[in-house]
């Protein structure tokens, strides 16, 4: 018993540190309506881009704003060249320049910074808090305390945004009809900007906490297909939706590598370990057949 | 007329690219390098090729393999296996002259190699990966595990294991956490087979690939408390593994890594969370090695170096390039020893060489290449020439070597891989050479 | 002037259905077939047929069974190269296990298996439209992959999960030289073809566009929905099922799970789009752009490197490549969203006018 709510502990926390890279997936997808697959990409040029500008020299903190300054840079030059031109495009095609952005991303990070594998030092530690190994016997560290912290509060901050502000209000327009938010005067061209400036910040944070849990490489880009199954429980256009399917999918995912294998193994002998990899899938799937739209999605409406 | 200009600049650019070419007559060593330089496994191979190319760089400058000059060509792969093929088809013309063993780095990519090398007649080396049951040359006289196999390795942590233990490992608890692809699952074999016989308990453990998230799996090693974690991972898998085994408290001094899971490209990303842990590796690491001071000495003081980062030189990857380097061109000089010196050798010859190759220490002393190989001889029915490892650990700064070297057990490894090779033999239905016949 | 229609008066229905209703296609279609069985087999060396025409032709079939799919019935799927994948296993299994069998054969029945396990994975498509499925084959892709890798019966107990497949025999003759393996796939390959054309503009053709373009409506007026889907589910992964076996038997000879990765499912949704959604000739164009685009850029990028005399080392080289290529296919979608099939059709319509201007 103990064991499997340690299990469950540590699939939440790896849970949250799912649904932050699903937050920029849904930010993206709420105000223009577009799956952006170079999210993961994304991540990784933020963390390469902290690293950098901290290898040169710069503390945290500056190295931190630089790099929002590059990713917003990033984010409104894809919305001006790139997005703006596939305005009335299907949204395959849509996903699919995504896709291509994502290899130039992916190409264009490295040749830029290097592709050498660094580690990111944010002054946490990432060994578990004495006081609760001895009492529970479960091991949470500092590190994922900050990054539970640091995702209720965007979460948080940005469902305030949506709801309250003038801002949140004019974009969740944008993320209605584009035609009608023009018509009644609201500046298209502002908005997406903004909303692809705050993804780049929710990509840099994403990218600064699991940058110093894995190093900052290549790897990151593998990110976004751990942040696919979250959006689809969550549901693409919801804010909260993203942290609720990210515990869901990182408890049940490590739940399962647990305790799965060992009844496959019995009935077919051999080893069935590795099942993260579909699990979360095959779980968005299954709930995806009881309800469509995932937990907090929009009801999609088919008129004839 | 602007147009005509830039047509005839171009021309003349072309003919000037070409002079040099057309003036030598001499034939060259060509060696095909299908390598990857970006892509998660970039930085090692960044590492891996450097050091290959500038040992060959260094073999010309100090007048070729006997005067034959080498030439190479890159391949970018991304370390994906149709590229790899691709790139292998591309350059295989260039090669059918006067090949030059080829590396391909890549467990994956030998696999669609093994058949077509063989059906084109040139020598595939894959040293420390690829297909393992190739031991066997009598099915597979094209393909070279060199120097060591995966089951070998295994098999000689398993030893060094055993002599840490007062020599036996019974009643032990021993947990494989193994990367969930070929790569990773090549040595559960052996390791079931050592389990058997040394009587310890094997608990093998996978990692989905890329093996970024391993919380799950150290939860369940927390909960096991195993003697000993045997780690089989490739890139990012190796420093989660390290930091979430920091993670969840289990001490690093238990834990021993391939030699694809023990250079700095693993262990400097994680920081202290790397301090005391082990891995096998066939190479040393650093300068000290008089030939890899020689190279940066010779190749980078005349600017021809591969490497534009210089402080990767002497890492373990790029010493085990030039390690591979060294071999291939002992294989070569093993083969004009017997064909001719002084000419560039064809196909068979090479192939002859690799599988008459003699390398011994004295051998090293010689090249300056101490500690970058063991001793390796190959033979018709055993293509590795060696299988035997050392085992280092790092200490935070560096890798420091704790054994001598340790041989795998082979009477118990090498039959499984001619069992291997005649069931593939039977498949693909391939007449086994008689190694006994063969001089 | 060349390409117009005038003249050409249809006297039955069968010569107003048939295929290529416009006789300077059928001319057209007939020299491409007879240069490409007779004239390439002659004039192409060893490396055009194995790293260039047997791959393009192999992802030609895998982008036209996604075609089918996405492009003809609307399903969104990100799950070809699975069903490449137990394909390919399929065919493996069948040739080792059972003795003697056709290879012709084993490749129909390594079709349907992975027919078998399209429908099954299509099933959520009844339930679930647009995105949702999208991510929901992408299940479908690591579970099959997962799979093959798990179960040791279906690599034959190789300690590895790799299989390596033996040559194909035919009536006595082996197909192990590139042109003959070159031949045999291009015969499967147009065959198909001609089956998907055929299957395009049938009744099951129209159904599925129907089902494509308003689902609601189509169930309206009577065609139903669950065949229809799981047909074309069914169809499309035979399609990609006869291509993967065909990418293990014929184009690298030893596979493994992990070569079908989710990048091979992506390449292949790359071809349809660039190519041309909904349209046969679309899927050959897109293949032979996403095949040949890699390769053109890896021989002129270091020429042209050299040339500028930029000090480029061969990681950045490659870094570039990777930037141009994804470059060009953002470029490509937004000059022409619907693929280079569009742009043959823009120019056949100038042909029917030029030299005259109107």
């Amino acid at each position: 018993m103990q064991f499997f709510f340690e299990v469950l502990i540590g699939g939440l926390l790896s849970g949250i540190m799912y649904s932050l890279v699903a937050l920029g997936f849904v930010l993206i997808f709420k105000a223009s309506g577009v799956l952006n697959f170079a999210q993961g990409a994304m991540v990784y040029f933020a963390a390469l881009s902290l690293v950098g500008c901290m290898e040169k020299g710069a503390p945290l903190w500056l190295a931190f704003i630089l790099a929002l300054v590059v990713m917003t840079l990033l984010g409104i030059a894809t919305e001006r060249f790139l997005l703006r031109k596939l305005v009335n495009q299907t949204p395959i095609s849509l996903f699919m320049a995504t896709i291509g952005l994502s290899f130039f991303v992916e190409g264009l990070a490295p040749m830029l910074w290097g592709n050498q594998v660094r580690s990111l030092d944010i002054g946490l530690v990432d060994e578990p808090i004495a006081w609760i190994l001895d009492q529970y016997n479960i091991v949470v560290s500092t590190f994922d305390l900050f990054a539970a912290g640091m995702a209720l509060l965007l979460v948080g901050g940005l469902a305030l945004f949506f709801q309250y502000t003038r801002v949140g209000r004019a974009l969740r327009a944008v993320a209605d009809d584009h035609q009608a938010a023009l018509s009644i005067g609201i500046p298209l061209q502002h908005i997406w900007a903004l909303v692809w400036g705050v993804a780049g910040f929710v990509a840099l944070v994403a990218g600064m906490l699991w940058g110093s849990r894995n190093g900052v490489q290549f790897a990151l880009t593998f990110t976004a297909l751990k942040a696919l199954p979250v959006l689809i429980l969550g549901g693409f256009t919801s804010v909260p939706g993203a942290i609720v399917g990210g515990l869901i999918i990182g408890s049940t995912e490590k739940l399962a590598e647990i305790y799965i294998p060992p009844v496959l193994q019995d009935i077919f002998g051999g080893n069935f370990g590795g099942i993260e990899n579909w699990f979360p899938y095959v779980l968005a799937l299954l709930f995806l057949l009881v309800r469509p739209e995932g937990l907090f999605g929009e009801r999609h409406i088919d008129r004839v | 007329m602007k147009r005509l200009k830039q047509l005839i600049g171009a021309a003349a650019l072309a003919a000037g690219l070409c002079a040099p070419m057309l003036a030598q007559a001499a034939p060259e060593q060509f060696f095909m390098l299908p390598d990857y330089r970006v892509g998660p496994y970039g930085a090692n191979g960044q590492a891996f090729y450097g050091g290959f190319i500038d040992y060959l760089s260094y073999v010309n400058m100090k007048g070729g393999i006997d005067g034959v000059q080498n030439t190479w060509e890159e391949c970018e792969t991304e370390y994906n296996n149709a590229k790899g093929v691709e790139c292998y088809e591309r350059l295989k013309s260039k090669a059918k002259a006067f090949p030059g063993p080829i590396h391909t780095m890549s467990t994956g990519i030998s696999y669609a190699l093994v058949d077509k090398t063989a059906a084109d007649h040139l020598p595939l080396a894959m040293m420390g990966y690829g297909l393992t049951s190739a031991v066997d040359g009598s099915v597979f006289p094209w393909a070279f595990p060199l120097v060591t196999t995966y089951q070998m390795q295994a098999s000689a942590i398993v030893k060094f294991l055993k002599d840490k233990n007062g020599g036996s490992l019974a009643g032990k608890k021993i947990v494989f956490l193994y990367h969930d692809s070929a790569y990773g699952k090549e040595p559960i074999v052996a390791l079931e087979a050592e389990s058997k016989l040394g009587k310890f308990e094997l608990i093998e453990i996978p990692v989905a690939h890329p093996g970024n998230e391993q919380g799950a799996q150290w939860q369940r090693i927390r909960q096991e408390k195993p003697d000993y974690v045997i780690m089989w991972g490739w890139g990012v898998m190796n420093m989660t593994a390290l930091k979430t085994a920091q993670k969840m408290g289990y001490p690093r001094e238990q834990m021993i890594g391939s030699w694809w899971a023990g250079s700095e490209e693993d262990v400097i990303p994680a920081g202290d969370a790397a301090k005391g842990y082990m891995s096998a590796t066939w190479n040393v690491s650093g300068t000290a090695v008089p030939l890899i001071a020689d190279i940066e000495k010779t190749v980078y003081g005349a600017g021809k170096g591969n490497l534009t980062d210089k402080s990767k030189i002497g890492t373990i990857l790029y010493n085990r390039g030039v390690s591979a380097a060294v071999a291939s061109v002992e294989a070569i000089r093993t083969a004009q020893a017997k064909f001719g010196k002084g000419r560039a050798m064809g196909p068979d010859e090479v192939r002859w060489g690799l599988e008459h190759l003699n390398i011994t220490d004295a051998r090293l002393k010689q090249l300056g290449a101490t500690g970058l190989l063991p001793e390796v001889k190959t033979s018709c029915d055993n293509h590795e020439g060696s299988g035997k490892v050392k085992i280092q650990q790092w200490d935070g700064t560096k890798w420091v070597v704790l054994t001598d070297w340790i041989e795998g057990n082979k009477a118990l490894i090498h039959p499984l891989f001619h069992a291997e090779a005649a069931k593939y033999a039977k498949e693909k239905g391939i007449t086994p050479r008689d190694c006994s016949k063969e001089k | 002037m060349i390409y117009r229609e005038t003249g050409q008066f249809k006297t039955s229905y069968a010569t107003d259905q048939q295929i290529f209703p416009i006789r300077q296609d059928r001319i057209g279609v007939l020299l491409l077939l007879v240069a490409a069985f007779v004239v390439v087999p002659l004039v192409a060396g060893s490396y055009w047929f194995n790293a260039i025409l047997i791959p393009f032709l192999i992802f030609a079939l895998a982008a036209l069974g996604l075609n089918i799919l996405t492009g003809y019935a609307g399903q969104l799927s990100l799950g070809s190269a699975a069903f490449m994948a137990v394909g390919a296993y399929a065919a493996y299994n069948f040739q080792v296990r059972v003795e003697g069998i056709p290879v012709l054969v084993s490749f129909v029945l390594a079709g349907l298996a992975a027919a078998g396990v399209g429908i099954l994975f299509g099933l959520p498509s009844l339930r679930i439209k647009g995105f949702y499925l999208a991510v929901a084959t992408l299940a479908a892709q690591f579970f099959i992959v997962w799979c093959l890798t798990k179960f040791p019966y279906l690599s034959n107990n190789s300690s590895s999960g790799v299989i390596s497949v033996p040559n194909i025999e035919m009536l006595g003759f082996t197909f192990d030289t590139p042109q003959s393996r070159y031949l045999f796939v291009l015969t499967i390959v147009s065959l198909l073809a001609l089956a998907a054309k055929n299957m395009a503009r049938s009744t099951t053709g129209r159904a599925w566009m129907a089902v494509r373009d308003m689902d609601v409506a189509a169930e309206v007026i009577g065609i139903p929905l669950m065949r229809t889907k799981l047909l074309a589910f069914a169809v499309s992964s035979f399609y990609c099922g006869v291509a993967g076996a065909l990418y293990a038997f014929c184009y690298l000879g030893s596979v493994e799970p992990d070569g079908f990765s989710l990048d091979m499912s992506f390449k292949i949704l790359f071809m349809i789009i660039v190519g041309g959604v909904g349209s046969v000739l679309g899927s050959f164009l897109g293949a032979a752009f996403i095949l040949l685009l890699p390769i053109f850029l890896d021989v002129t990028m270091p020429w042209l490197a050299e040339l500028v005399h930029l000090p480029f080392d061969s990681a950045t080289v490659s870094h570039i490549q990777l930037m141009v290529f994804g470059a060009l296919i953002m470029f490509f979608l937004v000059v022409e969203p619907h693929g280079l099939a569009r742009l043959w059709q823009i120019g056949k319509e100038k042909l029917r006018l030029w030299p005259f201007p109107h």
